[in-house]
């Protein structure tokens, strides 16, 4: 084993983290934030909104990540209206192109999942919100949405980590993460081994960190699953 | 007596699609009034008690809290509420007490009790955990104020509701069949409760089957068979002679006639 080559490796790989980081925290902020309005739109109970839902959904949920990145890509140039708008400056950076498709799939994803949280959420205890004199926003803020994302946490963490996985096919459209710079490497070195098991420790140790703390999150968030003893310590008597 | 009723609801009518189920029902409750609305199944008395805090919207009728009345509207042949703020205004002054609880099972029992102080009222919070505290205290389950509902008995979440409710500080209570989900051996440290409650002066309206309750406690019973009142009168006219045959054949299955 050449440690030598491996750990330069390493070092290379690692100074892209940072990139990948960054591709996956726009994007799932972004797509979460996207993913409330759809949700939204979704169960507005106005025909027109909820079908435009639920295009969005079969949309982006239907194709592929990756060609829906390449139309993104290298498809809007191809519009007059986009390449001549003051938007082109932004739109022709390939990292904003990658955020933007991974995003827009993301809250075709997470809509369904929080959709499937509010739906989880009991009427009794949306009816009892209702009779203490809650309405609107405030019941959404202080009842739906909590109880709701308790329930979309473990379907949603899954779909963070595919998300961490996904920012792997910016690469094909030149931004340099992880595995933009290991294929770099690969094409100077021809060490493919070496250099995508080292991408893909790197994937691993990232993953491994987002479910942990998602895990510390949900633990936290479900002390009334749990026996009581371990829920609220020794209760005052 | 001065003022105008607590509650006063008139005529009301509600249909589910062709379905009538309450066929023009009038009640009135003043101050400190207990009503027990007693009833077989399906005689429409809980539907008829959502129809007062709008959980359901009566067809026809009119509902007035305090004096105030809910403005209706008709859109598409249905009656609507007119203003959503006043009906939140409205269910905020009647505290409801549900079958099973509706205890929100993510939140421990203070936070329960503090909720619709501190979010609805929007009331200092410190302000509100001493109340809570002190209406948990009475309902007898203070220790249990930071355990969450899913630990406590049935018993002792109907007892934490009914703090809830209190907690908005209501101009009347609402009780749907509030014992009908406990074990029998919890149902009399629910009912002593409310029993503490009448003889504070609270105004209730309560849906029971529990004809102890409505013959000791509350100095109004209400028949009701078929979505309209059967029989109605104070409870010593109502156990006594005064029954309809009705009432008296309903009371049977008690073994209470």
């Amino acid at each position: 084993m050449d440690i030598a080559f491996l750990s330069q490796t390493m070092a290379t790989l690692i100074k892209a983290v940072p990139t990948t980081l960054l591709l996956f925290s726009l994007s799932v902020f972004f797509g979460g934030l996207l993913a409330l309005l759809i949700v939204w739109m979704r169960v507005s109970g106005n025909p027109l909104l909820s079908g435009f839902a639920r295009g969005y959904i079969f949309v982006f949920r239907g194709s592929p990540l990756l060609i829906q990145m390449f139309l993104v890509f290298y498809g809007l140039g191809q519009f007059g209206v986009i390449r001549y708008s003051f938007l082109w400056p932004f739109l022709r950076e390939p990292m904003v192109c990658a955020v933007l498709s991974l995003a827009l799939c993301t809250a075709g994803y997470s809509a369904e999942i929080f959709r499937a949280g509010l739906r989880a959420v009991p009427t009794r205890e949306i009816e009892a919100a209702r009779a203490i004199g809650m309405s609107g926003f405030l019941l959404v803020r202080r009842i739906l949405a909590p109880v709701a994302f308790r329930h979309a946490l473990p379907a949603y963490s899954t779909e963070i980590v595919l998300m961490m996985k996904s920012t792997a096919l910016a690469s094909l459209v030149t931004v340099w993460e992880v595995t933009g710079v290991a294929q770099r490497l690969i094409s100077q070195t021809y060490r493919t081994m070496e250099v995508f098991l080292c991408a893909a420790l790197i994937y691993l140790v990232l993953n491994f960190l987002i479910l942990q703390a998602l895990a510390l999150l949900e633990y936290a968030l479900s002390k009334h699953r749990r026996a009581p003893s371990a829920a609220a310590g020794p209760l005052p008597r | 007596m001065s003022g105008p009723p607590r509650l006063s609801v008139r005529n009301i009518r509600k249909s589910f699609g062709t379905h009538e189920v309450l066929k023009g029902i009038s009640l009135e409750a003043r101050d400190g009034d207990v009503i027990s609305l007693l009833g077989a199944s399906g005689s429409g008395k809980s539907t008829f008690l959502r129809c007062i805090n709008l959980l359901e919207i009566a067809t026809e009728g009119e509902i007035f809290v305090d004096g105030e009345e809910i403005r209706m509207v008709k859109k598409g042949g249905h009656n609507q509420p007119a203003s959503q703020k006043q009906v939140d205004h409205i269910r905020s002054e009647l505290g409801m007490v549900f079958q099973s609880f509706n205890l929100w099972s993510h939140m421990t029992i203070l936070q329960n009790v503090i909720e619709g102080p501190v979010h609805v009222l929007k009331r200092p919070r410190a302000e509100c955990i001493a109340e809570a505290e002190a209406l948990l205290e009475k309902v007898g389950i203070v220790d249990k104020r930071h355990a969450y509902p899913a630990h406590l008995s049935g018993g002792q979440q109907q007892r934490a509701a009914i703090a809830r409710a209190l907690a908005m500080k209501p101009k009347a209570m609402l009780f749907d069949e509030p014992t009908s989900a406990l074990d029998p051996e919890l149902v009399g440290e629910v009912l002593r409760v409310m029993r503490a409650l009448a003889e504070e002066g609270m105004t209730m309206l309560v849906v029971t089957h529990e004809m102890s309750f409505a013959r000791n406690v509350s100095n109004r019973v209400v028949f009701m068979r078929e979505g309209v009142v059967d029989s109605a009168g104070a409870p010593q006219d109502m156990f006594g002679s005064g029954a309809s045959p009705a009432f008296r054949q309903f009371i049977g299955h008690f073994g209470q006639a």
